[in-house]
């Protein structure tokens, strides 16, 4: 049970002057319940990579299988796939239509045959799972704050339950209170639920405390993959392609070169304040509880 | 999904014909259209089909990319062909049901489809090759006798440009709305004809918003830059005709003088 792509490639405008490879030979393997963020830079093939995983792109070569079943197959029930696969796209102007929030989530239930009752229960319990308010329930999405916009977005395609769970740069154009609550929102579902979510972004920073493994793609290729620490740890090279780690790699490997006993790939704040703090030999107390606070 | 419709896209490459002046370009276009409804017998769709021929070859625009811009008017073109092949009097050829083809239906149909192809693929030449920026400007210059009549020359201009521009935008804008709506489930390609429009619902509501956030937008930067239309504008490239621009109005007249003979002629002798 889980996604993998073996061998993808995927060429835009085939046959014309405009051609251009997004994809280039991607093979990965992403087991169940994984969060992963996949970090790229604008151009760098990571929303083509993830409008292959619920069919809406067809690979131009390489095969990807979902439960074990080829998705590029005749045969396969591209319709139920998507319903599996949830894919939230950036700009939540792009799918809200209704007259008010609570209908336009109904929309991909009411479009999987579900009956009236069971649209609505699950319209309301991804809702309350995005936490918007109750009371923005029957409001025109239109009215809607940009962070809350969002939060209906990704209510409208949680609603059809699926078992994995796409965003492509959920965060863009958000504060960073909003983005904050987004993503601890996200990361709550997926602890809650076990269920796998990809999240898209050119900033590290943003995924760097939340996911159990970032994919680096640059060019249309996988460049690195693997567990944030092991990842970071190539912030030279990432800088290179136009990414940066998150600052505290960079706080951290600036210490250490001045001699600072620290532990350089510690990924968060909370962890880089812990290993300063036993740096300087203090063991955690109330000053790293500060820090934390602070940041 | 929506990518394959050229008209009113422009075609990057270097080329004669790119390099001519827009007013050039346009007068041709204006003349081969005309042309095409001069000339009643297939002679002069001949000469017509040659020297579109030249031009496309001349204007190393791919000719594929050129027939991709007939998909959008594929219907336009069928439903042309079927009243001209059932409505027109005559004698009669086959008939069934209510639905009779005459002799006189399948020589107006084959005649305005052939009008309707060139028509088409002729004025895709002048937007695959003229820079929409360019086109108004040849517009405008064109059109600025008219002001003598109060026309608003300048504004009609720079909506047309801005209406352009606009085309592509909004074509790529419908392509992300479709694939949003289709993540959620939504069926834009089965069932039947209501079944089909209520389905566009999602797609339209959000398009619509979409481009009026847009001309808002575009309003207020317009603004911010103190345009104020048309009163004393200057040009910072202002168009002057060339030799070569001479010589392409020399060829379209000389196109025009031959289709009409050889059109009007043959027809004669028929």
């Amino acid at each position: 049970m889980s996604i993998i792509l073996d061998h993808v490639n995927y060429t835009y405008g085939e046959g014309t002057p405009l051609e251009t490879a997004a994809l280039k030979d991607v093979c990965l393997q992403i087991p169940d319940g994984q969060f992963v963020g996949i970090i790229g830079h604008t151009g760098s093939g990571k929303s083509t990579l993830v409008q292959h995983l619920n069919g809406l792109l067809k690979a131009t070569s390489g095969h990807i299988y979902f439960n074990g079943e080829d998705i590029s197959d005749k045969e396969y029930d591209r319709k139920k796939l998507r319903s599996r696969v949830g894919l939230v796209f950036q700009y939540p102007e792009h799918q809200l239509f209704e007259t008010d929030v609570f209908t336009d989530v109904c929309f991909g239930p009411k479009n999987l045959g579900l009956d009236r009752r069971e649209t609505e229960l699950r319209a309301y319990d991804a809702l309350r799972k995005v936490g918007l308010p109750d009371s923005l329930f029957y409001q025109s999405p239109f009215d809607l704050s940009g962070g809350q916009k969002r939060r209906a977005a990704i209510a409208g395609v949680l609603a059809m339950k699926p078992e994995v769970l796409i965003l492509d740069e959920p965060t863009a154009g958000l504060d960073p209170r909003g983005r904050d609550e987004i993503l601890g929102q996200i990361k709550e579902l997926q602890t809650t639920t076990g269920m796998t979510i990809l999240l898209v972004s050119h900033s590290m920073e943003d995924v760097a405390e939340y996911v159990d493994r970032i994919i680096v793609m640059n060019q249309g290729s996988v460049m690195y993959d693997g567990v944030p620490r092991e990842v970071f740890a190539h912030y030279r090279e990432l800088e290179s392609v136009g990414l940066a780690a998150p600052q505290v790699t960079y706080i951290l490997h600036e210490l250490r070169d001045r001699g600072l006993d620290v532990d350089a790939a510690a990924t968060t704040i909370g962890e880089a304040a812990d290993t300063v703090m036993r740096a300087l030999g203090r063991s955690s107390g109330p000053g790293e509880r500060q820090i934390r606070t602070n940041a | 999904m929506l990518r394959d419709i050229t008209l009113g896209q422009y075609y990057q490459t270097d080329s004669v014909i790119h390099r001519l002046d827009p007013r050039v370009k346009l007068g041709g276009t204006l003349l081969f259209i005309l042309s095409l409804f001069f000339f009643q017998r297939y002679p002069g769709y001949l000469a017509a089909a040659l020297f579109l021929g030249i031009v496309i070859k001349l204007s190393h625009v791919p000719f594929r990319f050129m027939v991709r811009g007939m998909k959008a008017i594929v219907f336009l073109l069928i439903l042309t062909v079927a009243f001209n092949l059932f409505l027109t009097p005559g004698k009669e050829l086959v008939s069934f049901w209510k639905l009779t083809i005459t002799w006189e239906g399948v020589k107006t149909a084959a005649a305005m489809a052939v009008r309707l192809t060139m028509l088409i693929i002729g004025s895709s030449i002048m937007t695959l090759t003229t820079t929409p920026n360019n086109l108004t400007d040849g517009m405008e210059k064109m059109m600025r006798p008219l002001r003598v009549f109060k026309v608003p020359v300048h504004e009609v201009a720079m909506m047309m440009s801005i209406a352009l521009r606009f085309i592509p935008i909004l074509l790529e804008e419908t392509d992300k709305i479709m694939k949003a709506q289709i993540a959620r489930g939504a069926d834009f390609e089965s069932g039947n004809l209501l079944k089909r429009a209520k389905a566009m619902v999602p797609l339209l509501v959000p398009l619509f918003v979409s481009a009026f956030r847009r001309a808002n937008d575009l309003a207020l930067a317009m603004e911010a830059r103190c345009y104020r239309g048309g009163e004393g504008r200057t040009k910072m490239k202002p168009l002057v005709y060339q030799k070569r621009d001479r010589i392409a109005y020399l060829c379209i007249l000389l196109y025009l003088a031959v289709s009409i003979t050889v059109g009007r002629l043959v027809w004669m002798w028929i």
